[in-house]
């Protein structure tokens, strides 16, 4: 019979939970039982990204595994209970409720706790640590109840490190003005230099976060709570609150106390195997002190924890690495930054090449060795997409250009990147850090794995499945490796269609095709499917401005019946508004017919008015009475122009310095029922303070001083993006010739379903080109691009005053050909006074 | 919710035993579907056209239990006759009722022919 040999984990933190995960899928595991204790009341959680525990306050969405993983894979997870002793002679410990287990290997993941400085005063009301979900919840319940007393009340960070910058961002959002306290000279310290520090800082400052550098915290101030911080004797700040971010202390009481050997400041020391001085005690993650080092990242834990399971499992060879990785790329409050390598660079040790340009907020810096043939580290600020590739180049030893500046310059000036391709980076080389995953894995399971798509290739190696952050260069490396088997490598729309949009949109023009047949037969092949047929449909659009009720067939099921699709089967009803002005008498009409057909109301984001709930039946009805008040259509259903946002402007406004509400309605009423790639939507602000968010928007107007200024490209949605300046100090005219010009080029050649940001994003040249092309007429196109727009906004009529007045058109929205009845599996369950549909099973 | 499902069955030519007559060809898309009742049946037919064929299956999603497929975009994956539900874009054979992007349940399918000008979905009780 075989011995079970028990495993007992103290600490469930990230690593210790690592420590399982790595351990269960192992073949000798069965032959152990292990058993992990938590102190704080629930399974590990990812304490990474404790902030976003602000925006969602959703504890479970942060577990690492929920207890029942645990189960599964009969790990017993005893949480709430501190281990308090560790008795090696006996190999046993118990815990704070006198409990006692015996182990065969012990493994201390007991992590580290906040440290906190002695300063006079720290312990008054109102200061905080910022380590757990139980921290966030004092600090929350705090600032909650400062704001009821003091709307305007403030917060200090003690600490402006990684984590210190994390808790700067998580009080600001509290909706307390943020104050971010530094003993150093610059943020950061250990990542960055003084130079990228003070891009860094500024950049944040434009964000309404205060940075004090160089300042040494004497005393806490206040009676019983904070109210402010002393650093010299003139020289304080009041402050409501202080979370208190200033560095890591090793978890190592109980080593102390059962003797094992510790560092000299702390931390259990232990081998390249993970183990302590006792050879069945292991410690890993931040309590483990390594190189003489605690590394506070969880990359390095993540690997102690890797090796720590292979030598109790008796795969000796894994041994923890002797150089540990220590960089890093992270978004810190929306701010890309990223240090790999020797951030720092000694004279005797290499060269350093800075590209610094403080109107972009842009630091680039690269650490280059002696003979100019070795990256041996840097610092990104700003813009770290070339983060990876710098990373292997580091740590694979790549070769660099003999002009190393071209690295950060690239080679036809700033911002382009500039190395030959994904495929120099050896096979070893790991690309994909959550899963694991080397290039030679991604490139031999298309060589020889048989796949023949990114789509393949993630679902065999699970790469990009993790954090998303390798994504970039595996599609490079995916599109690399079949292009050298000879595969044709292309965004074509679908099996039917062997082109781009843009190419087809080129053909379908030229050859002048008008139905879904005609285009497949001419130059597709099939019967098409739900890609190409709305697409062929949108392009129908953008070159007769068709409503999207001729061939209803092929149009996207939410321009099929011209509103969208809700959760029960139900549609929405949305009237335009034209920039959010409406008069009492139309108000009243709206709330009329939400009342006759019993529809939930919304005011949505675009300033106007959503009525949910209404049944395919309805829909004529519901328009005919909307039409008959003055309504019309706010293809809030379409890829096309939804509405333009804008302030109230100068007509109101002490601030505004142009009518705003009036352009906004004058340019809404242009380019209604527009279809177009994807949806786009507009805003018009009447001053620098943006209450229309028009720098949110596919395009956006600012009145300045002399006219107004035009960005383009913005987006709010899954990846904000603020819009980028196109022209400044214009008038009213020319604003509508550059958006005439933007948006037609834009719709010739933008991908299906292609947001103007991600588009300009790829447009060769970005909005320099752009610039270019737009303003500057490079391609000789200006006078044609106006004219098709003309020509669209000239055609244009509202597709739901056509449905209604025809027919045949109005039978389509029956739910049965053969029965006037509704459908009547709907069933809505009431909420807050009105009615939504029932939920679904899981 | 299976209950709704439990009564939508794959029938087949053979199995028949009554032809409902649906509604006037006229009243039918062409290369689109709508919604038949039948019963407390919903039955979503397709005139696909351009296959020169007709299809019947289940109106009802078996991935969240919408009766929406006849509101869906009909067309071909790989030469298959398909329908995508509007909703979230499952596509499902108008053969076999199989998913072919997923791994839902199959679709209940059911014969069709027209006949004077009519159009019958054929169902075993």
């Amino acid at each position: 019979m075989k011995q079970i040999k028990s495993i007992l984990v103290i600490g469930n933190g990230m690593v210790g939970y690592k420590f399982c995960e790595k351990f269960v899928v192992k073949e000798a595991a069965e032959n152990f039982k292990i058993t992990v204790f938590g102190e704080e009341p629930r399974p590990a959680y990812d304490r990474v990204h404790l902030s976003e525990f602000f925006e969602n306050g959703d504890a479970k969405a942060l577990e690492m595994a929920p207890r029942s993983w645990y189960e599964e894979h009969n790990i017993e997870l005893i949480t709430n209970e501190r281990v308090t002793d560790i008795h090696r002679a006996s190999k046993t410990i118990t815990t704070i409720n006198d409990k006692t287990f015996s182990y065969d290997y012990l493994v201390l993941a007991t992590g580290s706790s906040a440290f906190v400085p002695a300063i006079k005063g720290v312990e008054k009301e109102g200061v905080f640590v910022y380590r757990t979900i139980e921290d966030l919840e004092g600090m929350m319940a705090y600032a909650d109840k400062l704001k009821k007393s003091n709307p305007d009340a403030k917060a200090a960070v003690l600490g402006g490190g990684l984590l210190g910058l994390e808790a700067a961002k998580a009080v600001m959002d509290m909706g307390l003005e943020p104050h971010v306290v530094e003993f150093a000279s610059k943020l950061m310290p250990r990542q960055l230099d003084t130079r990228g520090s003070s891009v860094l800082k500024n950049k944040l400052e434009t964000m309404g976060i205060h940075i004090h550098l160089s300042k040494a915290t004497n005393k806490i101030l206040g009676e019983q709570s904070i109210t402010g911080m002393e650093f010299g004797e003139y020289d304080k700040i009041n402050v409501d609150m202080l979370v208190v971010s200033a560095g890591i202390r090793p978890r190592d009481e109980l080593g102390k106390t059962c003797g094992l050997k510790m560092g000299t400041r702390g931390g259990i020391v232990v081998n390249n195997k993970m183990q302590t001085s006792d050879p069945e005690i292991f410690a890993i993650g931040e309590v483990a002190l390594y190189n003489n080092m605690i590394y506070g990242l969880v990359a390095p834990g993540y690997e102690m924890a890797d090796v720590a399971v292979d030598q109790i499992l008796g795969t000796s060879e894994t041994l923890m690495s002797p150089d540990i990785d220590m960089s890093t790329k992270l978004k810190l409050i929306g701010v890309d930054v990223a240090s790999f390598g020797e951030p720092f660079m000694p004279v005797e040790k290499g060269y350093s090449i800075i590209f610094e340009n403080k109107t972009k907020d842009l630091y680039k810096r690269i650490n280059v060795s002696h003979d100019g043939k070795k990256l041996l580290g840097g610092i990104l600020i700003g813009d770290a997409s070339d983060y990876n590739m710098f990373h292997q180049i580091y740590l694979n030893g790549l070769p660099i250009p003999e002009d190393a500046e071209e690295l950060i310059l690239g080679a036809r000036g700033e911002g382009s990147s500039s190395f030959g391709s994904a495929m120099d980076i050896p096979d070893a080389a790991q690309v994909c850090s959550c899963e694991s995953v080397t290039k030679g894995a991604i490139c031999s399971s298309i060589t020889e794995g048989g796949c023949n798509n990114l789509a393949d290739v993630i679902a065999k190696t699970k790469v990009t499945t993790g954090c998303g952050g390798c994504k970039p260069m595996v599609v490079d490396l995916v599109n690399e490796t079949l292009k050298s088997l000879g595969k044709e490598v292309k965004n074509s729309i679908c099996e039917h269609f062997e082109y781009t949009r843009q190419e087809l949109f080129g053909v379908i023009k030229i050859k002048k095709l008008k139905t879904f047949d005609e285009a497949i037969d001419t130059c597709g092949k099939g019967d098409g499917c739900e890609i190409c047929k709305p697409l062929v449909a949108s392009i129908f659009a953008s070159l007769y401005n068709d409503t999207a009720n001729k061939e209803e067939v092929i149009q996207d099921s939410n321009d099929k019946f011209l509103a969208n699709i809700q959760r029960n089967g139900t549609y929405s009803v949305v009237p335009r508004i034209p920039g959010g002005e409406i008069t009492p008498d139309k108000l009243i009409v709206i709330g009329q017919v939400g009342k006759k057909y019993n529809l939930y109301t919304k005011i949505t984001g675009g300033q106007r008015i959503d009525l949910f709930g209404a049944q395919l039946n309805d829909l004529p009805a519901i328009w005919k009475e909307l039409i008959d008040a003055g309504f019309e259509s706010g293809h809030a259903y379409g890829k096309s122009l939804r509405t333009v946002k804008s302030c109230v402007g100068s007509s109101w406004c002490r601030y505004g310095m142009d009518d705003s509400v009036g352009f906004a309605i004058e340019l809404e009423n242009r380019y209604k029922g527009l279809r177009s790639p994807h949806k786009f939507k507009g805003g018009v602000s009447a001053c620098i303070r943006e209450c229309a968010e028009a720098r949110g928007k596919d395009f956006g107007i600012i009145a300045v001083e002399g006219g107004w200024n035009l960005y383009v490209g913005g987006n709010g949605g899954a990846t904000p993006r603020h819009a980028q300046l196109l022209a400044e100090q214009i008038d009213n005219e020319t604003v509508i010739k550059y958006l005439d010009r933007y948006f037609m080029y834009y719709i010739r050649t933008a991908a299906p379903l292609m947001r103007t940001s991600t588009w300009l994003d790829k447009l060769e040249g970005g909005i320099d080109q752009l610039i270019k092309i737009v303003v500057d007429d490079s391609l000789n196109i200006a006078a044609e691009l106006e004219t098709e727009m003309q020509g669209l906004v000239d055609a244009y009529q509202c597709e739901w005053k056509q449905a209604i007045e025809n027919d045949d058109m109005v039978s389509r929205f029956q739910h049965f050909v053969n029965s006037e009845d509704t459908d009547d599996t709907i069933v809505f369950v009431p909420m807050r006074e009105q009615l939504q549909p029932i939920a679904w099973d899981k | 919710m299976d209950t709704i499902l439990n009564t939508y069955n794959t029938v087949k030519e053979s199995e028949v035993k009554v032809w409902f007559k649906a509604a006037e060809v006229s009243k039918f898309a062409k290369d689109g579907g709508v919604c038949v009742k039948y019963k407390d049946k919903q039955i979503a037919v397709f005139n696909f056209q351009r296959r020169n064929h007709w299809y019947a299956c289940q109106n009802v999603c078996p991935h969240k239990m919408e009766m929406v497929l006849s509101r869906g975009m009909i067309g071909d994956d790989k030469g298959i006759p398909k329908v995508a539900c509007p909703m979230h874009k499952k596509t499902f054979s108008l053969e076999s009722g199989e998913n072919l992007n997923g791994d839902l349940e199959a679709i209940a399918t059911y014969p069709v022919k027209v006949e004077n000008n009519f159009v019958y979905i054929g169902f075993s009780e």
